[in-house]
């Protein structure tokens, strides 16, 4: 039986989570053992065009260029995976979506924005799903690696593949961790999705809301605690906005 | 007889580096009449994504600009807004600091020079290749690369975009016994290190001799091979103030890319592991001076496809300095503070101004520079990626080695591979040079 074929693609991001990927070590040979990975820019020298089991993609859509791309590559998939904030949710890159696109471009580049090609199709960034149907996603910035390979798995086996439905609170609970309200700090865990194995808050940091909200996120429960330890509401809500100022157009 | 005097070479996009980047070449009648090294990969537009965020989250959100050097994004932020703020750290958090900065320059100088490069140097077409001939080299490879990473994760919390580093200290630091076993196991890398050493030692030949003289820009300290701290240096002018940094940058834009070029006082400028090399070779540690004697590598050198070999010299240096600071560490015994007070570090230092903060990372010298209103909100970024520096030097290359292959009688593809080579040698992360922030009406008093 031939190898599934998997392709693995970067749009607009840091690239960290595809290093996630050659971050597996050891893990890749096997990896590769049990899968051919036909394209893959920047580990590879091929490139395979085309009839993938699976395209692994990462990164958001922030030209009307990779818009094209990403349409192709769909055409051309059986399965879509997106990985990452940026794919996910928008991530980091919808920060400034508050911005025209025009005025972003005046900012950066100032009067040489008119003369530089790569800048003429610049659309306000987005995540894949705002542009083709995305069969599974695995969140996070960056994503969690062992989420990823249980996806392929799953998928390959022609199996559902589906996200923790509950709050990161749920898994830093569950490994004793304090909880950093009692500090006053500001914590996203209530309401953002589990299955990053509480990263951070595990550190003593506060979740950053990077894997998206729960699917029904009580927000009346995340009230409470922040009523309970006198914080702001606005603090939380202004700290979610940094994986996910994302709106769809006409929201 | 091949025909060596008419040919086109487009290579869009180079394998092998990160992001996207064009070689477009076009001779006619033997004579280079197009030679360009382009950039077409997206802005994100870091500059607008930053304004009006909070001081404790700039790092989180800058360290995002590259997922391959996200420690040393993180760190040159913080080292800006502490800066910014008046905020010293304690010698214990500035060897925390440093032996995650070298975690990262072992895992992305392993990730670059075996994974990218080696393939080159085998004739291979990429590192799943490798794997497949050479299982035992590779299984020595992932081991080190495994290594760099599980010490990026002990001190920062995970392998990219650290956790526990915060403005002003660590939230969470590895016990004694943990950083014993990772002294240990640095230890015992070296076995695979050398045996990597070895292997380029026989694969030595296969890299290009080509050279072409710049000017090279690092950090330099006096006493310590810089990477956290020291001065702009340049092996033309010598020292340059830190503050200064825009007058020695003097970046500029050009039609055919996103990212912005720079150029100091000749063409332009190269920064990495080379330009470290040849102004810092003489604070490198014995083992590294040791492995450069091995590898025929001295100061200063002017061929840029050397900078592989100066990454595998510096991953020597980031073991024992390492192996060093871990028994630094352990003889002072860890102090530890209460999470309030690390937190409120930076909570009680809010105040308007500006700041700046340089580090070098795997790829060269990083600059950040925020400026900040008094409610700690970021008025203006700017950040300098050693990427972009190093585009114009690129260019620079390819328009004096083309005409010096066409004269060997190189063939289409020799003479595509070899620019493919060129570009891969300075370890290219283009989505970082594409993050564009820009200074806009900074007034240095």
């Amino acid at each position: 039986m031939a190898k599934p074929k998997v392709a693995i693609f970067s749009m607009a991001c840091c690239a960290g989570c595809a290093l996630q990927i050659v971050n597996l070590e050891e893990k890749i040979l096997d990896l590769v053992g049990a899968v051919d990975v036909v394209e893959w820019q920047e580990g590879l020298s091929e490139k395979s065009g085309g009839n993938y089991d699976i395209a692994i993609i990462e990164g958001s859509v922030i030209t009307e260029k990779e818009a094209e791309e990403l349409k192709e590559i769909r055409k051309t998939a059986k399965i879509v995976i997106a990985i990452g904030a940026c794919a996910h949710t928008g991530g980091i890159n919808c920060l400034g979506n508050h911005i025209s696109v025009e005025e972003k471009k005046s900012i950066v580049y100032g009067n040489d924005a008119e003369k530089i090609d790569g800048l003429k199709d610049a659309i306000q960034p987005r995540p894949l799903s705002a542009v083709i149907k995305i069969n599974a996603t695995v969140p996070g910035c960056p994503i969690n690696k062992n989420e990823l390979v249980e996806a392929v798995k799953c998928l390959l086996l022609g199996k559902a593949f589906r996200l923790p439905n509950y709050p990161v609170c749920f898994e830093c609970a569950l490994k004793e961790n304090g909880c950093l309200f009692d500090l006053n700090i500001v914590c996203l865990g209530p309401i953002t999705r589990a299955g990053c194995e509480a990263a951070c808050p595990s550190m003593n940091k506060e979740c950053n809301g990077c894997r998206g909200w729960i699917d029904d996120p009580n927000q009346n429960a995340a009230k409470d605690i922040l009523e309970k330890y006198g914080l702001n509401i606005e603090d939380m809500k202004n700290k979610f906005t940094l994986f996910n100022s994302y709106i769809k157009e006409g929201e | 007889m091949h025909n060596n005097k008419d040919m086109k070479i487009h290579v869009e996009n180079v394998t092998r580096v990160e992001g996207h980047g064009i070689i477009d070449i076009e001779i006619k009648n033997g004579e280079v009449t197009k030679c360009l090294w382009k950039i077409p990969e997206t802005a994100r537009y870091f500059e607008a994504m930053v304004r009006g965020r909070r001081y404790d989250e700039i790092a989180g959100i800058t360290s995002r600009v590259c997922g391959i050097c996200s420690i040393g994004h993180h760190t040159a932020s913080q080292k800006a807004t502490e800066n910014a703020f008046g905020i010293t750290i304690s010698p214990q958090t500035e060897k925390f600091r440093k032996l995650l900065m070298h975690a990262e320059n072992f895992q992305s100088h392993i990730l670059h020079t075996l994974y990218l490069v080696l393939p080159d140097l085998l004739g291979m077409k990429s590192v799943v290749e490798v794997a497949m001939a050479c299982s035992n080299e590779t299984k020595i490879v992932t081991r080190l690369h495994g290594l760099g990473n599980e010490m990026s994760a002990l001190i920062g919390g995970r392998t990219t975009h650290p956790i526990t580093s915060i403005l002003g200290g660590f939230t969470k630091l590895p016990s004694e016994k943990e950083l014993e076993d990772m002294r240990k196991k640095l230890l015992a890398s070296l076995n695979d290190y050398f045996a990597v050493v070895e292997l380029l030692e026989k694969l030595a030949t296969k890299i290009p001799i080509f050279t072409r003289e710049t000017e090279y820009i690092s950090l330099k300290d006096n006493t310590d091979y810089a990477i956290l701290n020291g001065n702009l240096y340049s092996s033309d002018n010598g020292f340059y103030s830190n503050t200064v940094y825009r007058n020695v940058m003097n970046e500029f834009c050009v039609p055919h890319s996103t990212a912005k070029f720079t150029k100091n006082t000749r063409d332009s400028f190269m920064v990495g592991a080379l330009a470290r090399f040849n102004n810092n070779h003489d604070t490198l540690r014995p083992l590294a001076l040791k492995v450069a004697e091995k590898l025929e590598l001295k100061a200063p050198c002017h061929n840029p496809f050397m900078n592989s070999v100066a990454q595998v010299i510096e991953i020597a240096h980031s073991i024992e300095d390492s192996i060093f600071l871990i028994q630094e560490i352990l003889d002072e015994g860890i102090q530890k503070e209460h999470l309030k007070d690390i937190y409120n570090r930076a909570d009680s230092a809010i105040k308007a101004g500006e700041g700046i903060g340089i580090v070098e990372v795997p790829r060269g010298l990083l600059i950040h520079n925020y400026k900040y209103d008094e409610k700690g909100l970021v008025i203006e970024a700017n950040c300098v990626i050693p990427t972009n520096m190093n585009h114009w030097n690129i260019q620079y290359d390819l328009e004096k080695l083309i005409p010096e292959l066409l004269k060997q009688g190189k063939t289409k593809e020799e003479i595509q591979l070899t620019c493919e080579m060129n570009v891969r040698a300075y370890d290219p992360c283009i989505s970082c040079s594409v993050h564009e922030m820009r200074l806009v009406n900074m007034d240095w008093k």
